[in-house]
């Protein structure tokens, strides 16, 4: 095998250098376990590339912080763990609301309320289902792998952008504790990124522009209202990211994102090697949600086997997808605790053959 | 083909650091890797471990059911984790501290004076490392150059040469332990 540059680096410390590679110049956050790797590589290398890095006096001033950041056209992001995530989702509202471009990391761990440290997954229905008040959605893009970390940390910038609303990039306790070799991205310099006519810059010479979430009229709040909403459709036509896995033969597949779905994979290899006919589909995007493969999956397998760490809330946008057309059984550990590729394999038995 | 590793030991006994040590290794030397701490509040002093996957092909789970290699600094890790050790397998007990032997058939038991060869070379913290270097010639997947080079670059910034002769000193003992 050939021997290439890579670095041993750690999910939250990779995340991290992605979203400086991708022009991010400001950064601010509150500590929080299982993702601290993540602020305290910012607050080392942010000021070295000439950016602004805040340990904010709390998750709500820091995500408005990026609120701030994001009017005034900078490449913004911040990052937190299950519970710091539920008090920035006011401000996520906001920034969706005012249609600005930001990037949200969670390092899901396990939960309701302080939960515990370990990895979860049970940030799924906040993430895609809203989180926050009002009609708004965030592209979230869920990572498997460390070097998948640093594409979508990447990729989330350049969405943001793109459709100018806040991104959140869905990790786990796992991803953001473990390490894996990555290939760093080569880094964009803020200065070269297509200028931000919307933002606010100081209105010498030109009109001023206007952030704002707040409509007192109606019909001026449903106008913003619809228009969002059109890009939300195209954001549905246009990115919806999947991966499959040995599916072409397939009699049972599980259904799985994120850890859960690197975990699955090997489960799979295990399967296959006993003749069971297992394969794998894995969102990339859970919002928008891969709805048009699992449907037609759902044609021509018989079991699609959701596998969360959570007590179910993937299945539901599987069973909307799937609908009668094939059983859609869930399995899943709660409480921090991660299946491995034994566990999934015993489940998956119980459908096989 | 996955080589998969646990490397377990009471807090402060350097088993992190050893399968750090290990994964770096394996970058280097251009293998597919994946290391998992359990991490949280119960390190301090109580039990931790790590688990180091090294393929030549892409890795699924970084969570592994059946390590083919045991490295038990501890009699507490020896006792968790002995059950689930691939049949072949390989366990490096660290026999300074753990009185017993393996006692499954199915799988190799390597006794290794990890804190009592530390000692020896006047530096009792590196007993991690003598269980690396033993651990590295019982499954062979990297070589010993590679660990060595692992620790200059991981420790060499921080505490030196000096620090840097001590490790591969110990790495070596380990490594012709067994």
């Amino acid at each position: 095998m050939a021997k290439i540059d890579k670095v041993l680096m750690s999910g939250n410390e990779a995340m991290a250098e992605a979203a400086i590679c991708a022009g991010c110049r400001s950064y601010f956050g509150y500590p929080i376990t299982p993702q601290n790797e993540l602020l305290e590589y910012m607050s080392a290398h942010m000021p070295n590339a000439g950016g602004v890095f805040i340990q904010a006096e709390s998750e709500i001033a820091a995500i408005n912080m990026c609120y701030g950041a994001a009017a005034a056209g900078m490449r913004t992001m911040t990052s937190s763990s299950s519970p710091g995530i539920s008090l920035k989702t006011e401000g996520i509202s906001y920034i969706a609301g005012a249609d600005l471009p930001c990037v949200v990391v969670n390092v899901v761990r396990g939960g309701p309320g302080l939960g515990n440290i370990a990895p979860a997954q049970g940030d799924y229905f906040q993430a895609t289902k809203g989180g926050g008040h009002g009609d708004y959605h965030m592209i979230v893009l869920a990572p498997s792998t460390i070097p998948e970390s640093v594409e979508l940390v990447m990729l989330a910038f350049e969405l943001a952008d793109r459709y100018r609303g806040p991104v959140m990039v869905l990790a786990d306790g796992m991803l953001g504790q473990m390490m894996e070799p990555v290939v760093l991205p080569e880094s964009i310099d803020p200065a070269t990124l297509p200028a931000k006519q919307w933002a606010i810059t100081g209105a010498r010479g030109r009109e001023a522009n206007l952030v704002t979430s707040f409509y007192l009229d109606p019909v001026e709040l449903n106008e913003m209202d619809v228009r969002r909403e059109e890009r939300y459709r195209e954001i549905e036509k246009n990115e919806v990211r999947y991966e499959e896995y040995k599916t072409e033969d397939a009699e049972v597949v599980v259904a799985a994102f994120g850890s859960m779905a690197r975990i699955s994979r090997t489960a799979v290899r295990m399967a296959r090697s006993e003749g069971i006919k297992l394969g794998l589909l894995r969102p990339i995007s859970v919002w928008p949600f891969p709805y048009e493969p699992l449907r037609a999956l759902s044609r021509r397998v018989g079991t699609i086997l959701t596998v969360e760490m959570n007590a179910g809330q993937m299945v539901e946008d599987v069973r909307l997808a799937v609908a009668e057309r094939a059983e859609t059984p869930f399995y899943g550990q709660l409480g921090g605790l991660v299946p491995s590729p034994n566990d999934i394999l015993r489940e998956v038995k119980r459908y096989a053959g | 083909m996955d080589s998969t590793f646990v490397f377990a030991g009471f807090g402060g006994q350097g088993v992190i650091l050893a399968g750090k040590l290990l994964a770096q290794a394996g970058t280097d030397h251009g293998l597919h890797v994946t290391w998992l701490p359990s991490y949280g509040p119960e390190m301090r002093g109580g039990t931790a471990n790590c688990t180091v996957v090294l393929s030549d092909e892409p890795i699924g789970s970084p969570v592994v059911d059946n390590p083919g290699a045991l490295v038990a600094m501890n009699l507490p890790s020896l006792d968790r984790f002995e059950k689930a050790v691939l049949a072949e397998g390989a366990v490096v007990i660290n026999s300074s501290l753990i009185s017993r032997k393996v006692e499954r058939e199915d799988i190799r038991g390597l006794a290794v004076a990890m804190n009592d060869i530390a000692v020896s070379l006047g530096s009792p913290r590196a007993a991690n490392m003598v269980a690396l270097g033993a651990v590295v010639k019982a499954t062979g997947v990297v070589p010993l150059d590679a660990v060595k080079g692992a620790v200059k670059k991981m420790l060499g910034h921080k505490a030196g040469a000096k620090l840097v002769e001590i490790n591969e000193r110990a790495l070596d003992e380990g490594y012709n332990a067994v």
